[in-house]
């Protein structure tokens, strides 16, 4: 007979893991509550041994535009969410649903964009963005945000794999299509609207790549950008840029914390249906 | 989904459709179906399709994006195939995506058994798992500076209270891609295991409990029904994450930007190089085909591999 533990052996794999995922970023708060010289010792500490040090925050706010960024990050990612719902859910029920002439044409082309690498298209979108004069403004950082193959896709399975009697049903009492659409399909779609607005917000507030191609003024940059560019000439204020790490991912990371039950759901939602 | 269509019987259809002409029916049907699809379509296709077809006239030619372009035919490809850093980054995104793309199956698979356990503290360590997924590369990147910093940071503190000497991390030629590797995987690892958690949970519970009523071990149940349950997830995770690693581009931004002695210059590193850097919009652009090539090669060898294997993952 085996002794039964008073407890179960998975936490001895999981509370290290757990510990493992979460200490960085518990370091990472504290530390931006820390003077340098407390910083700069080895061992280090976790916690602040001599109180509360807003020295990181000051700095950052007094030497980089910081709210700006903020600002900037809040404004695309808002922009983006907000059209990537009203566009790809759109443009999925158009697919899913609506039969018009180049329908199959369209879904091939746009199912083939998703292999395409973003390396491969920035420098064209750059040139194309100088042409439009929109390079070195916010527009450059969200335009292409605006919709998304991925999202398209994600929101024509859904609505494919909706009963399609209760439209039928709207579309004989007289709605429109746009209607039956907007009263009848689009309530029943807020899981998939939920996915989407999440992977949305998470890609588009965490981008670095392309705004860092397409923006070099320093007060149009996002949070990304800014803490970036910041890195790049501090490389040594740990203070300052673990103060601005936290600015840059407790907006998500709280966001996560309130709402984890439906944002673990929604991420489970993708993956297999697409 | 609880929905109930009694309410709307087929047969009571209002009398009445309007006759129209079936012409402007049909013009108005495609009109409807345009209004719907085409801005996105237009978005999509214009900010993807269109570019990488002009990437391709760029990919022939020498430019530095202020000067006329002159065209040079496939010379930039020619160059590409003798260029020693291209090898050298080409070389370099290959160790990631070797060590990468199986670790975060294999951990990912692990942690997500290990979560599915029905265990008091378990939505705390779901949560802790998860979390740094939501924080930026760019932040990851930079907190990761701190965490492996050779002079005081915390991995040294660890290794040396279990006795092994300081390491230089990221400073060391030697060691930044593997070190890399690890924060990238400390990153994602929240998404796979969510993942196959979800795939997890979607095993019929009778596949399970039949072969233990047939005296099947733990781990032979895991071996002979879990694991050919979850095949059609580990195709999805091996192209998402092969994609991941060969496009990894923030985290090396912000932790050694290509160096120690370009040692963590992968090829999208070198592209960003070449085309932003350098101006060298030609010869980036070719590479960026390149890359381009390999991807959709890769992806298409682990669905051919998918499919032989008999799972139907796309």
């Amino acid at each position: 007979m085996r002794r039964r533990l008073p407890f179960s052996p998975w936490h001895l794999l999981l509370m290290p893991m757990a510990l493992i995922f979460v200490l960085p970023l518990i370091q990472m708060v504290l530390t931006s509550f820390m003077s340098t010289a407390e910083i700069n010792q080895f061992p280090p500490k976790l916690l602040p041994t001599t109180g509360l040090h807003l020295e990181g925050y000051k700095g950052l706010l007094t030497e980089t535009p910081v709210v700006r960024w903020l600002a900037n990050t809040v404004l695309v990612s808002a922009i983006a969410v907000a059209s990537h719902l009203v566009l790809c859910s759109l443009a999925g029920y158009g697919f899913a649903r609506l039969k018009f002439a180049g329908r199959g044409l369209a879904f091939v082309l746009i199912l083939a964009t998703v292999m395409i690498p973003i390396q491969l298209l920035m420098i064209p979108t750059y040139l194309m963005f100088a042409r439009a004069g929109i390079v070195d403004t916010l527009a450059a950082a969200f335009v292409p945000w605006l919709a998304s193959a991925f999202g398209i896709f994600l929101m024509r399975q859904f609505f494919l794999g909706l009963p399609v009697e209760l439209e039928e049903a709207a579309r004989l009492d007289g709605a429109s299509t746009l209607r039956t659409f907007i009263s009848v399909v689009l309530p029943l779609a807020r899981p998939a609207m939920a996915t989407l607005a999440v992977f949305t917000l998470l890609s588009s507030w965490n981008d670095l790549l392309w705004p860092l191609v397409a923006i070099s003024d320093d007060a149009k940059f996002t949070m990304q950008v800014g803490l970036a560019s910041f890195q790049g000439t501090r490389r040594t204020e740990w203070a300052e840029l673990m103060a601005g790490n936290v600015i840059a991912t407790m907006p998500l990371i709280i966001a996560f914390l309130i709402a984890q039950k439906k944002f673990i759901a929604t991420m489970t939602f993708t993956g297999l249906k697409g | 989904m609880a929905l109930t269509f009694a309410a709307t019987p087929r047969s009571a259809a209002p009398a009445g459709h309007r006759r129209r002409d079936p012409r402007r029916r049909a013009l108005s049907r495609h009109l409807t179906g345009w209004a719907f699809a085409g801005p996105a379509t237009l978005i999509v296709v214009g900010l993807s399709l269109f570019p990488a077809v002009w990437a391709f006239f760029i990919s022939r030619a020498k430019w530095n994006g202020i000067a006329p372009a002159t065209m040079v035919g496939w010379q930039n490809y020619e160059r590409l195939a003798q260029d020693p850093d291209m090898a050298a980054a080409a070389q370099h995104t290959l160790l990631l995506t070797a060590l990468f793309v199986p670790a975060s199956i294999v951990v990912g698979m692990l942690v997500a058994v290990a979560l599915n356990q029905k265990i008091r503290l378990i939505g705390f360590y779901r949560t802790c798992i998860f979390v740094p997924y939501v924080a930026s590369a760019a932040a990851t990147g930079i907190l990761a500076g701190f965490v492996f910093n050779p002079q005081f940071g915390a991995a040294n503190e660890i290794l040396r209270r279990v006795g092994i000497p300081a390491q230089q991390f990221l400073e060391s030629p030697n060691q930044a891609m593997y070190i890399i590797c690890v924060i990238a995987l400390w990153g994602e690892i929240g998404f796979t295991a969510v993942i196959y958690l979800a795939a997890l949970q979607d095993i019929p519970k009778e596949l399970v409990e039949a072969a233990r009523t047939d005296g099947a071990s733990p781990w032979r149940i895991f071996w002979h029904v879990t694991l050919p349950e979850l095949r059609p997830v580990t195709v999805f995770t091996a192209i998402w994450q092969t994609i991941t690693a060969l496009q990894l581009f923030d985290l090396i931004y912000t932790t050694t930007r290509g160096g120690p002695l370009n040692s963590t210059q992968t090829v999208v590193y070198y592209i960003y190089e070449l085309a932003f850097q350098t101006q060298r919009l030609g010869y980036g652009a070719a590479a960026a085909y390149l890359l381009f090539a390999v991807t959709l090669l890769l992806s298409l060898l682990v669905i051919w591999y998918g499919r032989r294997r008999g799972t139907e993952a796309f």
